[in-house]
């Protein structure tokens, strides 16, 4: 009986049939690490989908899901597709108001909630959203007393399910024979940089065919193992988690709870690792401070074959001829002191391809990983594509480039200069948004990414920056914020950067710190502080600020065409850009055009000449209560080089 | 949310009468009788100096009283030595975190097991048959109080690195792991923060409504002690001067006066 393998349902009752015993699921719960095996998930998600359909749930009804990732989550996101309903995922760390919104847009009518703090969250909206009238949970600690009619635990829900499906053995297999590939089988919500989220509407088809294209690509098996630990929400973890596994048949494995997942890591080794750069920079930065805290001879070890890594360690990774014998071996050397136990002790040991995708990586974290051996691979692409635009093959890496299209993808540059794709995994729409789904798709089925970029000579497509953001100095030079922005955020005691120069005369910046790297270096100065406020305004902070600005600076002097976007004059803010107040998306984009706006004061004093600005902004903390931070900010100069300064002089 | 109203209702578990206390000259506690009802989260609160930790002290055998007595679960005594009051079911945190800086945190809180391991020490040294199977069972109810108060985080961190805030709780996951059923708590968020606060005012609402466990509480923020707890015992110079509901305390002239000075 060859069934075709066309909706997420069918791949799971094929993985429970061929590969029954093999782990398909893995969480740690009380410190020990729990598996599910394929049959055992098939079971799991049959209960759910029973209890679901006996609770009113049907064809085309649509399941939010919030949570951390966790196995149960996953099992509802199957389940709801099982009946033909369309899973929600929505971002765990979003406010009850922002839920609002997609709960009302989607029609959210049934809702799966991790834990207490979600159900709080959903149990707000009810009052705006009157379709919503189950909400189930995972963990129901601290859930003992509530009494709301709306309430239903999982483990209920799932023993209603199992009892049904002992009534009528045939529902759940009937269930999924209607399923069809052109049926929707999620909607994920776009963060938005500007306005509401728009929800991306995407097939069984779409999917599952993207998916296999990636899985083939890189020729993942059942042996593979992946770490879910990005938001459910973000098509990241959807399409190379979810719908991977369901067809390569390897196993998801949960982290025990978000503060561990480096832990985690390291436990489960994983051979496959998908993340945006932040989270690369992240374990960089970590590595560095541990470093700088090591006793000088390993800091000696470290520095030195570091360097020898940096020389060759990529030639041999990508299987380079002309290596010479010697480094070959001072490389193995190198692998036995350094490389491998940094591996081990990252989690990377096992790694076989890491991918990267989102924004722009920096080039000295790029060769980082690379050079240890780790090969890391940057893509290309958007929720509205099923990500997988263009992707790096092995042995074809490289920083400047996301690679080459993929196999079914069409890629064409518009002679503005942005990129357009059509591809099977082409949204089929933005969710009640037409208007929009008309702007984004023309006639020909192109998709309109909004990104600037073009073709080299290799055929590697090279993405600059957003298409609107790209601009101009007042004297008519390139200026791209990004590119600065990421120079800047490589040193690890720099955060986040927001750079201006668009129309101007020159490139001015706004720098959040590394709030742990910093205090890391306070610390062993014996600089005393009360927190990032207090840091922010010190002159000593300030200096190695500067340090960096300065360095980026003389890089930047060596390009010529990016000469003389070099940084004049910069602010350390007095809070850390944060999702919360709206200067950050959930994905931890820089929202560049509301930070300008919001901070426009301290905008118009770089620009001004003054030394000082008094700001106050409001802040919101985690409890959902604002506030009022207020600071008087110091403005630096950074020196610059080469022909901007001479131009400066003239 | 509406919680059920069970808590706080039950018999007494615990019952202080005429305690008096002195250290040479000073009197510390003088006549002091009040009593911690089942489930109850009982706070006791008073200026500086007033004797709320050295009535703690009383409670769990640290100081011994030179009159009165404490009745727990029935048993009168008249003083007791802190280890036969754990013993008994009474655990407790400190003013002042007392935690072994330099060993993890979960070395820490199986250090709350202690007084629940039968393998003698030499089976330790061995680590084999009863002892191995032991340390199982042990760790096992140690990790489901790290679950609890949420710090898988910090499992394997030793205590020294950690921040204050996780240090107080990490004090009262070794207190729990004693599964206790009277829990004393002295000041448990002095120095926090608010966000910490509010961390540790939700763990221990928590753990007296899953885990059944009557807690006395010294706390100076009045706001946390009028949320938390049941009934409020106030000392001032080691008299009682009120008890009662939150209400009730805050509206009693007596307190005002502690708290603010009277004219003269």
């Amino acid at each position: 009986m060859t069934e075709p393998l066309d909706t997420f349902a069918r791949l799971l009752l094929h993985q429970a049939k061929v590969r029954p015993d093999r782990p398909a699921f893995r969480e740690k719960d009380l410190g020990i690490w729990r598996t599910w095996p394929w049959a055992e998930v098939a079971g799991e998600v049959r209960a759910l989908a029973c209890g679901l359909a006996a609770q009113g749930f049907a064809r085309g009804d649509r399941l939010a899901v919030v949570g951390d990732n966790r196995p149960r989550l996953y099992w509802a996101m199957m389940a709801a597709q099982a009946l033909g309903g369309v899973p929600v995922p929505l971002y765990q760390d979003a406010v009850a108001a922002e839920m609002a919104f997609v709960l009302q847009d989607a029609d959210i009518g049934f809702a799966v909630a991790e834990d207490q703090e979600q159900v709080d969250k959903l149990l707000e909206n009810i009052p705006h959203c009157p379709k919503l009238k189950r909400i189930y949970f995972d963990d129901p600690r601290g859930l003992r007393h509530y009494a709301q009619g709306e309430l239903m635990s999982l483990d209920a829900l799932q023993a209603l399910g199992r009892e049904c499906a002992e009534r009528d053995p045939r529902f759940f297999a009937a269930e999924i024979e209607k399923g069809r590939p052109s049926d929707i089988a999620v909607i994920l919500y776009t963060s938005g940089t500007t306005g509401n989220p728009k929800g991306v509407a995407q097939t069984h088809a779409a999917l599952i065919e993207t998916a296999r294209v990636l899985v083939a690509f890189d020729g993942f098996t059942e042996e593979d193992e992946v770490l879910c630990y990005l938001p459910m929400a973000w098509v990241g973890d959807f399409l190379y988690s979810y719908a991977q596994s369901l067809i390569a048949g390897f196993c998801l494995n949960c982290p025990e709870s978000p503060g561990t997942v480096m832990t985690d890591l390291r436990e489960i080794g994983p051979t496959y690792y998908f993340g945006p750069p932040r989270v690369y920079e992240n374990i960089f930065t970590q590595v560095m401070i541990r470093i700088e805290d090591a006793s000088w001879p390993k800091r000696r070890m470290f520095h030195a074959f570091m360097k020898l890594a940096k020389r060759v360690g990529m030639s041999i990774l990508d299987g380079r001829v002309g290596v010479p014998f010697t480094d070959r071996m001072l490389y193995k050397l190198g692998g036995f002191l350094v490389y491998e136990p940094l591996k081990n002790v990252l989690g990377l040991s096992r790694i076989r391809v890491a991918y990267t995708g989102g924004e722009a990586i920096g080039p000295d974290l790029f060769d980082f990983y690379r050079s240890i051996g780790v090969n890391l691979k940057q893509l290309y692409g958007m929720t509205e594509t099923c990500v997988t635009v263009s992707m790096h093959a092995s042995g074809e890496v490289r920083l400047e480039t996301v690679g080459r299209p993929m196999p079914g993808v069409e890629v064409r540059i518009a002679d503005s200069g942005e990129v357009l794709v059509r591809s099977p995994g082409v949204m089929r729409e933005y969710h009640k948004r037409p208007d929009a789904t008309r702007e984004a798709i023309d006639a020909e089925g192109f998709f309109h990414t909004g990104d600037a970029g073009y073709f080299d000579a290799d055929g590697h497509l090279k993405i600059i920056d957003r298409a609107k953001d790209v601009g101009k100095l007042a004297d008519g030079t390139l200026f791209a914020p990004k590119y600065l922005e990421n120079k800047l955020k490589f040193f690890p005691y720099i955060k986040e950067a927001v750079c201006f120069g668009h129309g101007r005369d020159k490139v001015c910046a706004f720098v959040n710190f590394d709030m742990e790297a910093v205090a890391n270096w306070a610390e062993k100065r014996n600089l005393p502080y009360t927190g990032y406020t207090d840091l922010a305004a010190q002159p000593a902070v300030y200096e190695l600020v500067r340090e960096c600005v300065e360095k980026v600076n003389r890089d930047l002097a060596a390009d010529a065409a990016l000469g003389n976007s070099q940084i004049h004059r910069f602010i350390i803010l007095q809070k850390e850009l944060d999702a919360d107040d709206g200067e950050l998306t959930r994905t931890r984009k820089v929202r560049r055009r509301h930070v300008a706006e919001k901070y426009a004061a301290l905008v118009e004093a770089l620009y001004s000449g003054k030394t000082h600005c008094f700001v106050e902004t409001q802040m919101r903390f985690e409890d959902g209560r604002t506030g009022i931070v207020s600071a008087d900010l110091r403005i630096a100069e950074a020196r610059v080089h080469g022909a901007a300064a001479v131009r400066r002089a003239a | 949310m509406t919680p059920v109203a069970e808590r706080g209702t039950g018999p007494a578990i615990l019952a202080v009468e005429g305690v008096s206390l002195a250290f040479g000259g000073v009197t510390a506690l003088q006549d002091v009788s009040f009593d911690v009802r089942e489930r109850e989260i009982r706070a006791i609160i008073g200026p500086n100096g007033a004797g709320k930790s050295s009535m703690l002290n009383v409670i769990n055998g640290v100081y011994h009283a030179q009159r009165g007595s404490v009745t727990f679960k029935g048993r009168k005594r008249h003083n007791v030595d802190p280890a036969v009051a754990a013993r008994q079911g009474i655990a407790r945190t400190f003013q002042n975190i007392a935690l072994f800086r330099g060993m993890t945190v979960l070395d820490n809180i199986m250090t709350g097991r202690n007084l629940k391991m039968k393998s003698n020490f030499l089976q330790q040294a061995v680590y084999w048959g009863a002892a191995s199977r032991e340390e199982l069972e042990h760790r096992a109810k140690v990790e489901t109080v790290i679950d609890f108060l949420e710090i898988q985080h910090i499992r394997k961190t030793p205590v020294g690195r950690l921040p204050y805030g996780l240090q107080k709780r990490v004090e009262l996951a070794r207190a729990l792991a004693a599964e206790p059923e009277l829990l004393l708590l002295d000041e448990p968020m002095a120095g926090m923060n608010l966000e910490e606060k509010q961390d540790m005012s939700r763990f221990i609402l928590d753990v007296n409504d899953q885990l059944g466990t009557t807690i006395v509480l010294i706390e100076h923020d009045m706001s946390v002690v009028m949320d938390l707890s049941d009934r409020v015992v106030v000392l001032d110079y080691g008299r009682k001067i009120a008890d009662g509901t939150p209400d009730e305390v805050r509206n009693n002239k007596d307190v005002i006066a502690a708290y603010l000075g009277v004219a003269h």
